[in-house]
Formats: C-alpha cells, sequence, structure tokens
C-alpha cells in the first residue's frame, strides 16, 4: 500500500501546462505489467497524491510514460520534476481499453484535450499490430493548434494507417484544418457502425456529446466505452471517494461501457 | 446474513455463569494478552472503551433514544447490558478514524518511504450486539476484499475475541428484524451472552461458538443451563425481537432507489439536512476515508494519514475545480442511495444493519426508514390517485 | 446536361433524405456546379445571400474580420455539409465571410430562384425550412460547445 520509488529519466514539454515523464523503478526492478487504459497514483514528498493514466506503450521496455497537466499543487510539482528526480508510484490500477477484445473489428477513438494521453497506449497497440483491426479512426479536439498533443505522433499513426482527424476549438494563423468542436466529425464519417467500437477520452462534456451522435450513427451503447473520472484517494476501492452510482471508477474504471452507466450519464450530481 | 464463521458449533451446550464468572472472563481475556474494551459511561453517553472490569459496564443503565435524541437513564433491575448501541460502533477499533500509513524522509534529492508494522493489538470486544456482529461482517467485505485487501485492518481483525450479547429490548431507534440482523447473534461471536434478569435471578445463559470461544469459556465457573434457562434466554430475544419500534421495508429496495434519483423526496429532505455528517460517523459500516499529506517543520520528514472522511464533507466530490456533489440533496441522495442500493452491487449484501444510530444522532432526527418510506409511497401515489 | 446529372447528386444527399421527388427536379433546376480555389471567398459579410452550398470536397472557413485582427476564423464547413442559411432568413444577407481553404467544389443553390419556387409552393418552403432549421440548430449546438472551452483551464481527463 506504499509507493514504489521511480526515478524520472526524462521529462518533455508537450504543450502550454502539459508535461510527459518517462521513470523507471529506482531499485532497477521491471515495471509492472499494464493495459491501455490503466493510471497509477503518482506521489510527490510532501505534497501529495494524484491518479494519472499511463500514457506509454506497453510494450516500451522498462520505461513508465506519463503525461501530465498541471492544474493543481500536486501536478505542478510533477511537471517541475527533472531528470533523476525520486516520485512515488502506485499501480497500475483499474479497468482497461477493450483493445484486445476488438480484434477483428474497426475502432473509433475519439479524444478531447488531454484525452489523447490515456488512449495513446491504444494507439500505440494499433500501430504495432494494424492487421489486428479493421478501419481505425482517431478523432481529435484540441483546444487550439498550439494545444495539439503528440504532433509527430499524430503523423507517425497517419502513416500506419490510422484515419487521423484533427479540429480545433479556436483557430490560429496557419493552421488550414478543421475548426470546430471534435463531434461535428462524426456525421460525416464514412464507415461501418455495426462493425465498430469506439473510446472516448475527454471532458464529460465532450464524451456526452460525442455519444449522442455515435448513436445516431448507429453505433450501439454497449460498444461505446468512455474512461470516467473522480476524485480518487486510495485508488483500491477503500476510500469511497470515487464512487459513480455503485461502480468504483478506480476498480470498475475508468475505463467503462457505456451501456454500464448510461442511466446515470443523465442525472446531475451524482 | 449468512454466517460467514466456520467454526460456529451450533449443536454448543449453553451454561450458565454470573457476575463474578464475566469477570474472571475480563480477567483471563486479559492474562490471555487481550486489550479488553466495551461498553462504559462517558460523557452522558455509553461509548466504547477499555474495560478494567465489571465495574465499569453500564451496570444498571438504560439509554432513551429517539430521533435526535439520547438520554441515558437509570434503570431500576441493575441489568448490564441493559441498554441498545450509542455513538461508537467497533469500527473505532478496527478502522481508527486515524491511521499513519506510511512516513517518508528525505536523503539529500532522494528519499525514502518506511512503513510501520500494521498494529497488532489483540482486543476482545465485550458486549457486541447482532447488528453490530453484521456491521464487522460487511466491514470484512469492503476491507478484505479482492486483491488489494487491508493489511492494516487484517492485523487487528484476525486477532479479535467477540463477545457478543443477545439484545435483552429493542433501542428506541432500531429495526434489526427488518435488516435481518438482529436480535439474536447467529454467527461470528467467540461467545455469546443472554443476560436473564428479573425479581429473584440475574444470570447469564452463555455458548461458545469457536474453539478459542469454549477455551476461554472452560476457564470460567459454569454449570450447564437448564431447559427454563435456556428458555427463558430465548424469551429475552424473542420479547426484543417482538418490540422493535421501527421497521423498513426492503422489497425490491435496490431497484427503487435506481429509479428514484429525480424523486422531490430528496428536496424535501434536503431542507432539514444540515450535512453534518453525524449519520456517517456513527454509523457502523460507513468506510469513507481521506489521506492527509504531512511534513515536520523542516521539511524533511513527510507522513501519509488515513483518516475517516464522509460522503456529506462538499470536498469529498472536488474534481476540476469544483464539487461534483455541491448541493446537501446530491450528498444525502449519494450516501442514502449507497447505503441501501449501491452497497448491494457493490458487496453483496445491504449496507445497513438497522441500528438506528443515524436517526439518533441526526441533530434534527432524520430517520432513513421514513425516507424510503416516503419515496416508496410518491410512487403507488403517482400511480394509484 | 446540368439538371440531369444534379438530380441524382441531390436525391442522394443526406440533406435532401426523403424529400417530395417532384421537389428534386425543383430544386436541380435552380443548382449548379461551383468550384472555388484557396483564399476564394464564396460569401462576404454584408453581401447578398444570393446561394446556399452542399459542399462536396473541401474546406471553407467561416470568418469575420476585424480591424487590426484581420479575419479571425469561427468555424469551418467541410465536405457533405450545408454551408448558408442566410438566404431563407430575411434581410437575405451574409453574416459572415466565407473563404475557401482548400480546393473545394461545391453545388450551388441559387436562392433567389428558391425564395420564389418556396412562395408560391408553401409545401416545398416548409419542407426547406424544417430541413435548415435542422442545420441551424446543429450549428448552433456545435458552436456553444465551442464556446464552453472544455479543454480550457477548468477541464483535465
Amino acid at each position: 500500500m506504499q509507493p514504489r520509488l521511480y526515478r524520472v529519466t526524462r521529462v518533455r514539454r508537450e504543450i502550454r501546462d502539459t508535461c510527459t515523464l518517462d521513470m523507471e523503478p529506482a531499485d532497477g526492478s521491471p515495471i509492472p505489467g499494464f493495459t491501455p487504459g490503466q493510471f497509477n497514483m503518482l506521489y510527490v514528498f510532501a505534497v501529495g497524491e494524484v491518479p494519472i493514466s499511463i500514457s506509454g506503450s506497453p510494450q516500451a521496455g522498462n520505461q513508465l510514460v506519463h503525461t501530465v497537466r498541471a492544474v493543481g499543487a500536486v501536478s505542478r510539482r510533477i511537471c517541475s520534476l527533472k531528470k533523476g528526480d525520486l516520485l512515488g508510484v502506485r499501480g497500475p490500477y483499474g479497468s482497461h481499453w477493450p483493445v484486445a477484445e476488438s480484434s477483428g473489428k474497426g475502432l473509433i477513438i475519439a479524444a478531447g484535450g488531454i484525452g489523447l494521453a490515456p488512449l495513446r497506449p491504444v494507439l500505440y497497440q494499433v500501430q504495432a499490430q494494424r492487421e489486428s483491426f479493421g478501419q481505425v479512426i482517431l478523432l481529435y479536439g484540441a483546444r487550439s493548434p498550439s494545444d495539439i498533443l503528440f504532433p509527430r505522433e499524430l503523423e507517425r499513426w497517419k502513416l500506419a494507417g490510422v484515419e487521423v482527424k484533427v479540429t480545433v476549438d479556436r483557430s490560429a494563423a496557419g493552421w488550414s484544418g478543421p475548426v470546430g468542436v471534435v463531434t461535428s466529425l462524426i456525421p460525416r464519417l464514412t464507415f461501418d457502425p455495426l462493425n465498430a467500437v469506439a473510446m472516448i477520452c475527454g471532458p464529460e462534456v465532450m464524451m456526452r456529446f460525442t455519444i449522442v451522435q455515435l448513436n445516431q450513427r448507429g453505433v450501439t451503447d454497449d460498444r461505446i466505452f468512455i474512461s470516467m473520472e473522480r476524485n480518487m484517494k486510495c485508488g483500491i476501492g477503500f476510500c469511497g471517494h470515487c464512487q459513480y452510482g455503485p461502480s468504483f471508477i478506480c476498480q470498475d474504471g475508468p475505463v467503462l461501457p457505456f451501456s454500464r452507466v448510461r442511466n446515470l450519464f443523465g442525472v446531475r450530481e451524482v | 446474513m449468512s454466517s460467514d464463521c466456520p467454526d460456529l458449533d451450533v449443536n454448543s451446550q449453553q451454561v450458565v455463569i454470573d457476575g463474578e464468572g464475566l469477570q474472571s472472563l475480563l480477567a483471563a481475556l486479559k492474562g490471555a494478552g487481550y486489550v479488553v474494551v466495551g461498553p462504559t459511561v462517558r460523557d452522558g453517553a455509553i461509548v466504547y472503551d477499555r474495560l478494567a472490569s465489571v465495574q465499569d459496564l453500564p451496570i444498571g443503565w438504560t439509554d432513551e433514544q429517539a430521533g435526535g435524541h439520547y438520554r441515558l437513564r437509570k434503570r431500576d433491575d441493575g441489568a448490564w447490558f441493559g441498554y441498545a448501541v450509542g455513538p461508537h460502533s467497533w469500527k473505532k477499533f478496527l478502522f481508527p478514524s486515524s491511521l499513519k500509513l506510511w512516513s517518508a524522509q528525505l536523503k539529500g534529492k532522494d528519499f525514502r518511504i518506511d512503513a510501520p508494522e500494521p498494529d497488532d493489538t489483540r482486543y476482545a470486544f465485550i458486549g457486541v450486539r447482532s447488528c453490530e456482529m453484521h456491521a464487522i461482517a460487511i466491514q470484512d467485505r469492503v476491507f478484505l476484499r479482492g486483491q488489494h485487501g487491508d493489511p492494516n485492518y487484517q492485523a487487528i481483525r484476525e486477532k479479535v475475541f467477540i463477545v457478543a450479547v443477545n439484545c435483552g429490548q429493542a433501542g428506541g431507534t432500531c429495526f434489526c428484524v427488518s435488516m435481518n440482523t438482529g436480535p439474536g447473534a447467529t454467527f461470528g461471536y467467540d461467545l455469546a451472552l443472554t443476560e436473564v434478569v428479573d425479581r429473584e435471578r440475574h444470570y447469564f445463559v452463555a455458548e461458545s461458538g469457536t474453539q478459542p470461544g469454549r477455551n476461554m469459556l472452560s476457564l470460567i465457573q459454569q454449570r450447564p443451563a437448564e431447559k427454563s434457562e435456556a428458555q427463558a434466554a430465548r424469551e429475552v430475544v424473542d420479547r426484543t425481537a417482538r418490540s422493535m419500534g421501527r421497521q423498513m421495508n426492503t422489497t425490491d429496495i435496490k431497484a427503487l432507489l435506481y429509479r428514484n434519483y429525480e424523486n422531490p423526496a430528496w428536496d424535501k429532505v434536503a431542507n432539514r439536512c444540515l450535512t453534518c455528517a453525524n449519520c456517517t460517523m456513527v454509523c457502523p459500516t460507513c468506510f469513507c476515508s481521506t489521506v492527509e499529506d504531512t511534513s515536520d517543520v523542516t521539511g524533511q520528514t513527510a507522513q501519509r494519514t488515513r483518516v475517516w472522511d464522509s460522503c456529506f464533507n462538499v470536498d469529498f466530490s472536488y474534481l476540476h475545480g469544483g464539487s461534483v456533489r455541491p448541493s446537501g440533496k446530491s450528498r444525502y441522495r449519494q450516501w442514502m442511495t449507497h447505503k441501501l442500493a449501491s452497497w448491494i452491487d457493490q458487496f453483496g449484501t445491504s449496507g445497513c444493519v438497522g441500528c438506528g444510530r443515524c436517526i439518533t444522532w441526526c441533530p434534527v432526527g432524520i430517520d432513513i426508514t421514513e425516507e424510503v418510506r416516503l419515496i416508496r409511497e410518491s410512487e403507488s401515489s403517482s400511480q394509484g390517485a | 446536361m446540368q439538371m440531369q446529372t444534379l438530380e441524382p447528386i441531390l436525391s442522394q444527399h443526406p440533406f435532401f433524405q426523403g424529400i417530395d421527388r417532384q421537389y428534386l427536379a425543383l430544386l436541380a433546376g435552380c443548382a449548379s456546379n461551383v468550384v472555388f480555389h484557396p483564399n476564394e471567398h464564396l460569401m462576404r459579410e454584408g453581401e447578398p445571400a444570393n446561394h446556399f452550398y452542399i459542399i462536396r470536397q473541401g474546406r471553407v472557413s467561416i470568418e469575420i474580420a476585424a480591424p487590426g485582427q484581420g479575419a479571425i476564423p469561427l468555424q469551418t464547413v467541410g465536405e457533405g455539409e450545408i454551408l448558408g442559411w442566410s438566404w431563407i432568413v430575411p434581410p437575405y444577407r451574409w453574416h459572415f465571410d466565407g473563404r475557401a481553404i482548400q480546393l473545394t467544389r461545391a453545388i450551388a443553390l441559387d436562392a433567389e430562384c428558391l425564395r420564389g419556387k418556396c412562395e408560391a409552393d408553401h409545401d416545398l418552403g416548409y419542407d426547406l425550412l424544417k430541413r435548415f432549421a435542422i442545420v441551424m440548430a446543429q450549428r448552433m449546438s456545435a458552436t456553444r460547445l465551442q464556446l464552453l472551452d472544455l479543454y480550457g483551464v477548468n477541464d483535465t481527463a
């Protein structure tokens, strides 16, 4: 129940308030296996702990990768760590995106903002086993062109046979791509809704409207998977904070089939 | 609630012991290294604390309980266990309100983490009521489940010696019969006592539930219970069961609450609820906690402490700069729906054992059985009328 | 020749799904193929809204010009989408600029031609208004989501 010590091996400044940390166990032991969608509790000495989704590849050797948005005390400190600094890690915890379970199917991956980070392990897996899936579409909505995460990897995924469609809420000079919310990309997509599995990660409002559009295109709720977020303290199902109805987001989630939480999604303050 | 204790010897012989016998039981437990805790009077209430001897028990006291009301009154029969339950529950020992999880020490630019050994205190719980036995079993399911069983809970729980006491009277707010949790203890105890007190006699009918219980009982002066005495003990429990002051209709209660998230009843109760969190503190099954990360003044040593938390706290659901449940209404709804409905999906049983503490200790006397009744009635009135 | 090629195209477009067969011919009568090169304007704020467009290929940026800031892009309209509702709402003038940012092929439907036919046949008018109400509702809903700035400071995922 106490954190394992990891040492930062690399810090990358992504977009404005977002960083990616690579880390490895301080004692040189192997990192635990994980599946895309899972998260770790990251601890900064004397400051606190936050749940952060793993954003690296399950096949990336002995490095644990997390992309962190600096919005609070702990996450800000995480993004100011330097190579060689220690932090505590508990995990991996939680449920995973149904990547292996979607073998042979088409994938619609919809990411909003930092939501691309918990989905990146899925895209790595698609990249590594492209032939295992049908049509793969990535819909990514960012705030503005300068807020686009992982731009080089977006290009690499295109080359790997993923249909990548990036849109921004707010345009800027030099941007000739779509301007508008990511949901507006869905009505005109060409895909087979009966053979598609959707994985959505982003602000809850974005996920709600994305689901409406997918439903309208004929994708049923049991094939739509979302990543939910709630306050977490322990990450292992004891503290009670992350409950969403009967689900513990830290154990039954964060990835949940929409069909399971459909009734709660429409209720305010749950 | 089915028996979780494989050791329970349903054919164990019932014996009769007296007050001195009970005292020697406490002494034997102490001698065996147990920290003996049980009910005692303090600050106008019957709480759970260390017992030096049977004299520390609330001898001759009873409790008068109602919604938002708790008073101690003197009895005229000198009963030793003539009351229901007070503001404490056994989670006080199994799931302490404050627990150091680990500490961290700065070493140059690095730091290390030191985990303390789990508390290995051996407690003997004296006077565990049937509803409380169920509550302990419910918390066992919370803390000992899955791949992340809580080692702190386990360390204390596996060493506890339980002396159950069958209730001689229904409390002012309890409804264990509705919840199938009492009034007679049926599992989980090492020893069970039923106090029989009338004008002529005052004795305890005792039986063991486990081998350790049998061993402990064998050290006490006793004689086999006669048929009439065993009968009297049964009568005590039956009489208690017949005199429940409250009941909760639990028919289909999970589906009932799941389909009533938008029921106006929540707005009504929200007008009264102070979100003071008393109910969650006194509830024997509430398990929510939070962690506090602190450091000393020098910043060299940090510590992580687990403390009780409550879903009634507005920060409990803090997310993205605000609270997911900012209104008192949503927090009351969360508590009650969790306790009576979601708990069943999570752990296979209700979270409520019908002890009535939440009713007694609510400053405005909100009654969970009443709230369920109102929601049920709102459905039939909208269908019928 | 032109009418024959555009009627099937219009009938297959989701926007006209379920429309009365007789109206398709009518609409095709008001339709023509158009091409816009990058940076060409399809519409300018304040000018008469003489068409609405079905974008078949390319991308159009909806913009507004502000002194000192040039043209501020607000939204883009792309392949398969409908561009232009100002033609059906008085005073029938464009509210924004529309600039092709890629080579854009579209079907342009003549607004004056259509407005006349809608006044003459109210059933056609009602049908078109209903279809455009949906387009405007979707545009407004999407715009509101854009306004929320969902990926701004108060969000994480």
